[in-house]
């Protein structure tokens, strides 16, 4: 064996290093130190995107190693990096959380779960046979499971927990009835080889395995009606956990469903899943938005608003070129930083009043106005309003669908743009609770900690700076030209 | 050139801005003026390195002496297709260096100024973040490498215009001059913009260089394009004019101009007399070689010049309000600069008189943004000392004042024309380039300059001398404190002496140097008249007499129309009240409430229903979700199988 290859995964095998340094931390020192470990996670963390950074700016080459069941490349690179940037944000906000009373004891099982699951979406994004893609998949999924459970003392966090993990286990079990259906079909699990061999095949059997694919992934995008569990888990599950599932576990989904519908079952785009995903996408958006509309609770209205963030995203898979694949990686960066900035407000208000209610957030301009002026801009920038970033992502991602310039497209994109115009109203909705209404038990002042606000201020500085500075998503453009460089 | 300077030029006054907007409350009125004025000073000294440097450095100049255009950095800002992509860069020639030595020193002045005239206001830190902003959005527009960046900046420069005039929101006149300034010059966009997007439709292009180092290409590409007899390039010009003609003030959009005068003096002095209201001025000239190809669009830049020239002069001979004395000059001089660019050639590309007019037309941007920006700092201390902007509150100041006095009068003489004043040399290339184009027109300006002679002086005997101030109250003037009195004793310096620089050296329409030569019948003839015009101002303003009664009795008509403006208010106000709102809003008011508004409601409506008639879906039970999941599952195979075989 060439153990040269292992050099291929340099992220990899650096979250490993972060990974075994949390662990030694936690087993190691004394307890006291303890405290220090939420810190020194968040700093390992940011090293590690830092260097990824550099490897990717020093030219990461497209690579194979393990016989092709791995691979990397510019591109994959990237998304990692963004990945890391969206992990180290959470761990940021989550550092009060972690330090506090109920934790002690289990404050490094968090990272070390945390840090696994990041593991397992780095192989999801990288794997190129489907054994090592359900080892990616379900490293990513189960320890999540324990994650939505960390709040003991809480009913609903269990509640969420037992609902994720049946539904998890339920939608692996569907997506390998779909791989075994596409096994039968093309007698491997290469992700190229499959993609050669169903060339011309029109049968049935592949629909179902098509079918059966994208509802296994669909469960991890919460694509509608694979999604029900996201609002009960979203809501149970401690925020930090909660934003950890909305934004990173969505993004490397996201991504690897791309280069899954692209690479594998790329020679049946317009026959078979274009309109399968049409019908998903227009029914992920709507529906999303339709529930968003009712919700009183702030995490479980973010968990709808995500779904439908999801359908947008999966407008980038639907263009199938490369600037649909550079827009939706823009895409996810934004969708990151808008997100946890909505998630950290949330955060820093349930952890200083326990209050997740929207009816909570009447009148908080009056008290706290500079969470206020953040919620604004997160908001503003999910309903993708000029100048923010948000704007800018919704932009790219519909050229890049229209560029397929089918008539069914065009209706698509048309959906997607009247489904932001219902998005708007939900989200002025909160706006509008904290600016102008008023309420008796307004939220008092409170002072949030450090850590927290310096999470929101990078979000913040996303929001506002991601849209306007060009380089970046002319760069993403640039790596993702290559066709190549998605199916190494 | 390395990219840092030009960058830093840029980057620090929006720095500023960012600064002291977000963080300027928490610090106190004092620190927050002198770090605007250190920031402004820092990027001032870089513009000066960035400006003399090209001018000097024999890098920028070619082997056959042309000055080059030199593009410092050019940075994809938005790619749609392969042609509309909208950059943003630095391009350095010797237009863009100019301004920037212009806009720089003036908003410099003017940040000093304001540590004095605006103490202790409210919101002084705001005013300064303002300030910052619209300097950035300045500089920005002058250095635009394309049309679309000069448009973006066009914007930005009207918003901060806007912030500026209504800095004292709780001033009902302020608020609604800012919305008026919007308004009018936002409407006048409108044209720029379809200007911008019929020429680059036709050229594929964007860039300046690209459209002005080609324009018989241009030309090509309008090639048979035309539109009610008229090529398009003609229109496409027009438009972009138009949108000049907003920010410039030229008739009939000058309308906002006056009432601009409700922000802050400094404001005046900087935004709405030496920098943005030139912006307009700019873009012909950046546009030049375009214009120079199609006489119909030069030739209604000068019709337009001549004609608000002369209005602008004549509304300025009546009116009370010192401010709006200088804000119809400002206009007038504008215009002045209008008509020397469309005299500087003769359409189909052929240049007049060596394109005299064109580098006159830099001069006077020049020299004028010094001597304007002077006077109304001078007006500025005049108000702060009185507290009033009517000259009928001030008479005799030159007991109490001597600085202000004196750099007034030098201000006064240089926009009169009188050698050895800056005025002189610049007013006499462009009256030289007018009579070569026309002596029609030439001998209409001369009539126009003699008005401006007329109406300055008038207003600096009626401020200084006419009678000994009526002092009310034992509240005796007092001259302007020092931060005050700096700017105005080095704008009066350089008003006394840039006349003599070699400006033909440093700008001219092919980049090449050219010599000015002095014509001596012009220059003798109009000094002579702006003499006599300002004997017959010292006649009848000197001292207190009746002469300006007899003189007004005499025409009452005219003095009255000159007084109101030859009621374009009153006829903007009738056409946007009675024509506009009755005939068109209102129909569409009702339009919208009904029609539009019911079907977003019924839209509502529905959304409401399909919302509440789904919710049975998120039971909570995780069994149902299981049999969704699979259903679901089992449809989008349905509908795959669907589609393969249908």
């Amino acid at each position: 064996m060439d153990y040269s290859q292992f050099l291929a995964m340099k992220q990899e095998i650096g979250l490993l290093i972060v990974f075994l340094l949390v662990f030694l931390y936690d087993t190691f020192l004394p307890q006291r130190a303890g405290k220090g470990l939420p810190i020194v996670a968040s700093l390992l963390m940011l090293v590690l995107t830092v260097a990824g950074f550099f490897t990717c700016f020093l030219g990461s080459p497209d690579v194979t190693a393990f016989a092709g069941m791995y691979a990397t490349s510019p591109v994959m690179t990237a998304i990692k990096n963004i990945l890391n940037i969206g992990v180290v944000i959470v761990l940021i906000q989550s550092i009060k959380w972690a330090n506090g009373e109920l934790m002690i004891m289990r404050r490094g099982e968090f990272y070390e779960l945390l840090l696994v699951t990041l593991f397992g979406m780095y192989l999801m994004i990288s794997a190129r046979h489907f054994l090592l893609f359900i080892i990616g998949l379900e490293s990513a999924s189960l320890p999540l499971a324990a994650m939505v459970a960390f709040d003991k003392n809480r009913y609903e966090s269990h509640e969420a927990a037992v609902k994720y993990i049946l539904t998890a286990v339920f939608s692996s079990a569907v997506f390998m009835m779909g791989l075994s259906f596409v096994y039968a079909l093309s007698g491997s699990l290469y992700f190229n080889t499959i993609g050669y061999a169903i060339i011309g095949q029109h049968s049935t059997m592949l629909c179902i395995a098509i079918a059966f694919v994208i509802a296994g992934m669909g469960f991890k995008l919460s694509l509608v009606p694979f999604h029900l569990w996201t609002a009960d888990v979203y809501q149970g599950a401690p925020t930090s956990v909660t934003s950890y599932l909305s934004v990173i576990s969505k993004g490397a989904a996201a991504f690897a469903f791309l280069v899954i519908m692209a690479q594998v079952f790329g020679a049946v785009y317009e026959h078979i899943w274009s309109w399968m995903l049409y019908v998903l996408i227009i029914l992920t958006i709507t529906i999303g938005n339709l529930f968003a509309i009712r919700q009183k609770n702030m995490k479980r209205f973010l968990a709808f608003s995500s779904i439908s963030q999801a359908g947008y995203i999966m407008l980038g898979v639907i263009a199938d070129n490369t600037m649909g694949t550079a827009a939706m990686m823009y895409y996810i960066l934004v969708y990151i930083c808008s997100n946890l900035a909505a998630f950290g407000v949330i955060g820093a208000i349930e952890n200083a009043t326990g209050r997740v209610s929207m009816e909570d957030y009447n009148g908080l301009y009056k008290t706290n106005p500079r969470l206020s002026v953040v919620m604004m801009l997160a908001m503003f920038s999910l309903a993708g309003i000029p100048p923010f970033a948000g704007f800018f992502s919704k932009f790219f991602i519909f050229t890049g669908a229209l560029a397929v310039g089918t008539v069914a497209i065009y209706f698509l994109v048309g959906i997607a743009l009247i489904n932001t115009i219902v998005s708007l109203y939900y989200y002025l909705l909160v706006v509008k609770a904290m600016f102008i209404s008023n309420e008796e038990c307004v939220i008092p002042t409170f002072r949030s900690a450090c850590s927290e606000r310096l999470g929101l201020w990078i979000t913040v500085a996303g929001i506002v700076f991601l849209g306007l500075v060009s380089p970046i998503y002319n760069w993403l453009l640039e790596i993702t030209a290559p066709i190549a460089s998605l199916f190494v | 050139m390395s990219i840092v300077i030009p960058l830093l030029i840029l980057v620090l006054p929006l720095f500023m801005f960012l600064f002291l907007g977000l963080a300027g409350c928490k610090m106190s009125h004092k620190l927050a003026g002198w770090l605007g004025c250190l920031g402004m000073g820092t990027t001032t000294v870089l513009a000066y390195i960035t400006a003399l440097t090209y001018y000097y450095n024999p890098e920028f100049t070619s082997a056959a002496g042309e000055r080059l255009q030199v593009v410092i950095f050019n940075q994809t800002w938005l790619q749609f297709t392969d042609y509309l992509v909208i950059k943003l860069g630095f391009l350095l020639d010797p237009i863009s260096a100019l301004l920037l030595i212009v806009i720089t020193t003036i908003s410099f002045m003017v940040h000093i100024y304001s540590l004095g005239y605006m103490e202790g206001e409210k919101g002084f830190q705001r005013y300064y973040a303002f300030l910052a902003l619209f300097t950035f959005s300045m500089l920005g527009l002058v250095v635009a490498t394309n049309i679309f960046q000069m448009y973006i900046f066009w914007e930005l420069v009207g918003a901060s215009s806007y912030l500026l005039i209504g800095f004292y929101y709780t001033k009902h006149s302020a608020v609604s001059a800012s919305k008026k300034a919007f308004i009018v010059t936002r409407f006048a966009d409108l044209g720029f913009l379809l200007g911008i997007l019929i020429l680059s439709y036709y050229t594929q292009t964007f860039n300046f260089i690209d459209m002005t180092n080609n324009p018989g290409g241009v030309l090509m590409c309008f090639e048979g394009a035309t539109f009610m007899g008229c090529s398009l390039l003609t229109w496409a010009l027009i438009l972009i004019f138009v949108g000049g003609m907003g920010k410039s003030a030229m008739m009939p959009l000058h309308i906002w101009l006056p009432d601009a005068m409700e922000g802050p003096t400094p404001v005046s002095a900087l935004i709405h007399a030496a920098t943005m209201v030139v912006a307009g001025v700019y873009l012909v000239a950046r546009m030049f070689p375009l214009y120079a190809l199609e006489w119909n669009a030069s030739t209604f830049i000068v019709v337009v010049g001549a004609i608000t020239a002369f209005y602008a002069a004549m509304v300025a001979c009546t009116q009370i309000d010192i401010k709006r004395i200088l804000a119809f000059s400002t206009i007038s001089q504008i215009a002045f600069m209008m008509v020397s660019l469309g005299v500087a050639s003769e359409g189909e590309g052929i240049i007049l008189h060596h394109g005299v007019g064109y580098m006159a037309s830099m001069f006077h941007l020049f020299t004028h943004a010094m001597f304007k920006a002077l006077l109304f700092l001078c007006a500025g201390a005049l108000i702060h000392a009185v507290h009033s902007n009517d000259y009928t509150h001030m008479h005799g100041m030159w007991r109490y004042m001597p600085v202000t006095h004196i750099t007034c009068l030098i201000g006064c003489l240089a926009i009169a024309g009188i050698w050895p004043f800056s005025g002189f040399f610049s007013k006499d290339e462009i009256l030289a380039a007018c009579y070569s184009w026309s002596p029609m027109v030439g001998a209409w300006m001369s009539m126009v300059a003699a008005l401006t002679a007329f109406y300055m002086f008038r207003m600096y005997f009626l401020i200084f001398w006419w009678k000994e101030h009526p002092i009310h109250h034992g509240h005796v003037p007092h001259e302007a404190p020092l931060p005050m009195r700096i700017p105005l004793i080095f704008l009066a310096a350089v008003s006394c002496c840039c006349g003599f620089l070699h400006f033909g050296h440093f700008v001219s329409w092919n980049r090449m140097p050219y010599d000015i030569h002095i014509e001596l019948g012009i220059a003798l003839s109009s000094v002579g008249i702006a003499l006599c015009a300002i004997f017959i101002a010292w006649k009848m303003y000197f001292k207190e007499n009746d002469l300006p009664v007899k003189m007004k009795n005499m025409l009452p008509r005219l003095w009255d129309w000159c007084y109101h403006r030859f009621y374009w208010d009153e006829l903007y106000m009738f056409v946007t009240h009675k024509i506009i709102f009755n005939g068109i809003c209102r129909p569409i008011a009702w339009f919208d409430r009904h029609i539009i508004d019911g079907t977003m409601n019924g839209f509502a409506i529905v959304t409401n229903k399909c919302s509440y008639a789904i919710r049975g879906l998120q039971s909570g039970q995780v069994q149902m979700y299981v049999w969704i999941y699979l259903i679901g599952a089992l449809i989008l195979g349905a509908i795959g199988v669907l589609f393969l075989l249908g």
